[in-house]
């Protein structure tokens, strides 16, 4: 038995006061071995980062960790000084980040960054500093290493980027990496070919991964443990295999269960509902105007899209980014004008309407965005920004606060939050309000841009429930763009795969997942991680114990 | 720091929106924040007294600004060993040296206020109009932003006031028209931020017209900006004012202001500097109050600190 590399021993974290609860993380127990990967699971709040960044000497000077010992190399990270910290830091331990473009300096060439790691932590002579980056860049699968030795990080790509900080963190063969969430900002294909290369290096270079994430489904393709963490402790913690399938605490079981399965709830059928939404021939290029120093450059970010929808239908977009969703989304809402094609609704082709006589035809189309911190006015009260939408169309600010409040109870809030601002509301509830703006103005189609992305699992849950229930109740037809394939075979009663502006693929749920036609589609089912694990149905599992892990809740 | 930013409550719980301790409203909360401020106190309290000073000046002293006593020519303040009758001597001319001060207040606070509030409607017009459209109108705007930042402030109102005479008014509106480039730059900037978001669209979604979106979504938005632009280009108005009288094309003598009070008494400055100190000392808290205000506004405000 080999000793582990990292021993956290009853670690507790405090939090300033006036905080939601007394500490970050509490009476934390773990152990990585070499060679392992430890993915840490759990909701934001939950303490995984905070975990992440003790471990590093990163925590912000507010949190304290005021118990406990990490030991690393035979040392206890909490007793080191801040100077003796940062030494162990990029030689012994090294982090990657969530976010590749600004864990990366955009004033200095890739190929230096990474120069700068030996420069900091060796002695070795400039040459061989040169060739061991180009290794490096060679390891990490990054093709023509002497070209991307010189580029800038805004010249690659967000999987480009990714491996970059990577490689830095592999430069000087760290014992110990931690990844924050180092795929969530990446394109499925892209996160499948990271995630591959993680298990590759830590063949290679027998280091331990601690890996942090929110997603179950990465779970299940990386971790060799799991500890699953709830209000900075730790409810669970065992062998992937184990957690995975056999989930012992109710909080696992909760989060298991909240992961959408990738078959389709069974609907009655849409034959005979009248259709809804008719799209043809919509085109829209966007030139970038050359200037001096550089050439024009024309993107086709729509090209011949077409698709029709039924009343009652939910038609799901799926893509990759760059793939014209968003654009496509701009140009039904009218937010973009389209360059040509038509935009049938009910028998009305708004395509090519003045912003004038658009004006009673917006409310037929409305929408849920993704981001919910950026889609409320931080200034306005919710019920102010309820009932915007009925005022612009000429209605009696009364009667619609009335239904405000009404709304309100259907999206299952309490309607006397109306007069809270938004600050007040957590990511979900924020979007439970956007779902019931939209609804004010009775809408006949909804829009879901990403709308769930930014979610918990559990709260996304949720959240696509109430969709589904509003849908059902209110006849909407509902356009349900997204980039997560398990959602998208959850809520949809057809799918249309988009790449580079251009529809490739088109079906019923089951026809585009089971017998995909395009290659682009095949390579995007592929590419979902986890896919050798079948969701565990929670209610067949023997009853929940209250067992911790060890060092859970003591 | 994904964690800390979001505190989620996992399970969801639906009917409860509002956080556990937080019984307070936003306004309350707002009120506690600012009170906790020093700054803001500080900067409030001797605003306060300033404005107290100016709209009670004829309850405070006795004495007119302009009425001249020859015989009591220079006599110094009373830390200096001067008179009760005159707690802050008189100058030159035998003017209550006070009285000058009070009601020269009301100048300094008029001329800083209407000069700050015509920049500020100028330049939030400009910088909004351009960070919201973009484009043309944006081109057209920077433009002006740079021929505004071309002319030398001073100069030009120097020019100006020796073309058109030193009153109040000519004074406020020459200030009023230079001093909108902050404004426009800040809000520019600003603005062009806040449109990117999603609450934005969604107004323009939900059949916003365009004069609401701008009044309810971007100005709410950017006031924080706004705010202490608007306190720095007050501090700045009052300070030019100053300079102006100083050289004697401001506020013509022998209306008190706080400029001209310094000016008249640069003569005396090597043998009765208290008749600069003391309309220098109070311009510096004034400027200085003025300025913690702002800041204190913009951190009170900031629906960052809301939580």
């Amino acid at each position: 038995m080999t000793d582990p590399i990292l021993s956290i021993r009853n670690l507790t974290v405090d939090l300033p006061k006036g905080g939601d609860r007394p500490h970050a993380v509490e009476g934390l127990s773990l152990e990585i071995m070499p060679k392992e990967i430890v993915c840490i699971v759990g909701e934001s709040g939950s303490g995984k980062s905070i975990t992440a960044f003790t471990t590093m000497g990163l925590l912000p000077k507010a949190l304290v960790p005021s118990s406990g010992e990490i030991t690393f190399d035979g040392r206890d990270l909490l007793k080191l000084t801040p100077a003796e910290h940062s030494k162990l830091r990029g030689r012994r331990m090294a982090m990657i980040f969530q976010e590749p473009m600004s864990a990366l300096n955009p004033c200095y060439t890739v190929g230096n960054q990474i120069e700068e790691m030996f420069e900091q932590h060796t002695s070795l002579p400039a040459a061989e500093r040169r060739a061991r980056t180009i290794r490096l860049l060679d390891e990490v699968k990054l093709p023509d290493p002497e070209r991307i030795y010189s580029s800038y990080p805004h010249q690659l790509s967000g999987g480009q980027r990714q491996r970059i900080v990577i490689a830095m963190a592999l430069a000087l063969d760290p014992a110990l990496l931690i990844a924050d969430e180092p795929t969530t900002a990446l394109d499925l294909s892209t996160q499948a070919q990271i995630l591959h290369l993680l298990k590759e290096l830590r063949e290679k270079h027998s280091a331990g991964i601690m890996f942090v994430t929110h997603d179950f489904d990465v779970v299940a393709e990386i971790a060799d443990r799991v500890v699953v963490m709830q209000h900075g402790r730790i409810v669970e913690q065992g062998s992937a295999e184990e957690v995975l399938n056999r989930p012992r605490h109710p909080y696992t079981r909760l989060l298991i269960d909240a992961v959408p399965r990738r078959t389709r709830v069974a609907r009655d059928s849409l034959e005979g509902s009248a259709e809804m939404l008719r799209v043809a021939g919509l085109e829209k290029t966007y030139h970038v105007k050359g200037s001096m120093f550089r050439p024009g450059r024309t993107v086709h970010a729509c090209k011949d899209v077409g698709f029709a929808v039924r009343r009652g239908e939910t038609l799901g977009i799926v893509g990759e980014s760059g793939s014209g969703k968003s654009t496509l989304v701009k140009c039904l809402i009218r937010l973009e004008d389209p360059d040509a094609g038509q935009v049938w609704v009910e028998g009305e082709d708004i395509a090519a309407y003045s912003r004038r006589a658009l004006h009673p035809y917006r409310k037929m189309i409305q929408i849920v965005f993704q981001d919910p911190y950026g889609s409320l006015n931080p200034r306005r009260t919710i019920g102010d920004q309820l009932v915007e939408g009925p005022v612009n169309f000429g209605g009696d600010r009364a009667e619609a606060m009335a239904r405000a409040r009404e709304l309100m109870k259907i999206v299952r809030l309490d309607p006397d939050a109306l007069n809270r601002y938004p600050n007040q509301f957590s990511g979900g509830q924020r979007q439970r309000i956007c779902i019931a703006r939209a609804l004010m103005v009775e809408p006949k189609v909804l829009i879901a841009d990403e709308a769930v992305s930014a979610l918990d699992v559990s709260v996304q849950k949720e959240v696509l429930k109430l969709l589904n229930e509003i849908r059902d109740r209110m006849g909407l037809t509902v356009l349900f763009i997204t980039h997560d394939l398990r959602v998208a075979a959850q809520v949809c009663d057809n799918l249309i795969v988009m790449q580079q502006g251009e529809i490739v693929e088109r079906g019923s749920v089951d026809q585009v997942f089971g017998t995909p036609s395009h290659a682009y589609t095949q390579k995007l089912l592929a590419a979902q991680p986890g896919q050798d694990w079948e969701v565990p149905d929670v209610s067949k599992l023997p009853p929940a114990t209250g067992v911790m892990g060890m060092g859970g809740l003591a | 720091m994904t964690d800390t930013t979001a505190s989620e409550s996992p399970a969801m719980t639906l009917s409860k929106a509002a956080p556990k301790e937080a019984p307070l409203s936003p306004r309350q909360a707002m009120v506690r924040r600012a009170l906790r401020h020093r700054g803001l106190i500080f900067g409030a309290l001797v605003m306060g007294i300033v404005i107290f000073i100016a709209l009670c000046a004829p309850l405070l002293t006795q004495y007119s600004p302009y009425d001249q006593d020859l015989l009591a020519r220079m006599k110094p303040p009373v830390f200096l060993g001067g008179e009760p009758a005159h707690w802050l001597g008189t100058d030159a001319l035998g003017r209550d040296f006070w009285a000058r001060l009070a009601y020269g207040a009301r100048i300094s606070l008029m001329i800083g206020l209407l000069a700050a509030t015509i920049s500020a409607v100028i330049g939030s017009v400009l910088g909004i109009l351009a960070g919201y459209f973009g484009g043309r109108v944006d081109m057209a705007v920077t433009f002006l932003i740079n021929v505004r930042l071309a002319m030398p402030v001073v100069l030009v109102a120097l020019a100006v006031v020796a073309l058109f005479g030193g009153s109040l008014m000519v004074v406020v509106s020459v200030l009023g028209l230079l001093l909108w480039d902050r404004f426009a730059v800040v809000l520019r900037a600003a603005t062009m931020q806040v449109r990117k978001l999603e609450y934005v669209a969604a107004a323009e979604v939900l059949g916003a017209s365009l004069p609401r979106v701008l009044w309810k979504d971007i100005l709410p938005n950017v006031m924080n900006h706004l705010i202490v632009i608007f306190t720095l280009e007050m501090a700045h108005a009052i300070i030019l004012e100053a300079a102006l009288s100083f050289l004697g094309l401001g506020v013509q003598p022998p209306t008190p202001s706080w400029g001209l009070m310094i000016s008249e008494g640069k003569e005396m400055l090597l043998f009765e500097p208290w008749l600069i100190t003391i309309p220098g000392v109070a311009l510096f808290f004034l400027v200085l109050s003025i300025n913690m205000l702002g800041d204190g506004i913009r951190d009170v405000t900031a629906p960052e600190g809301r939580n």
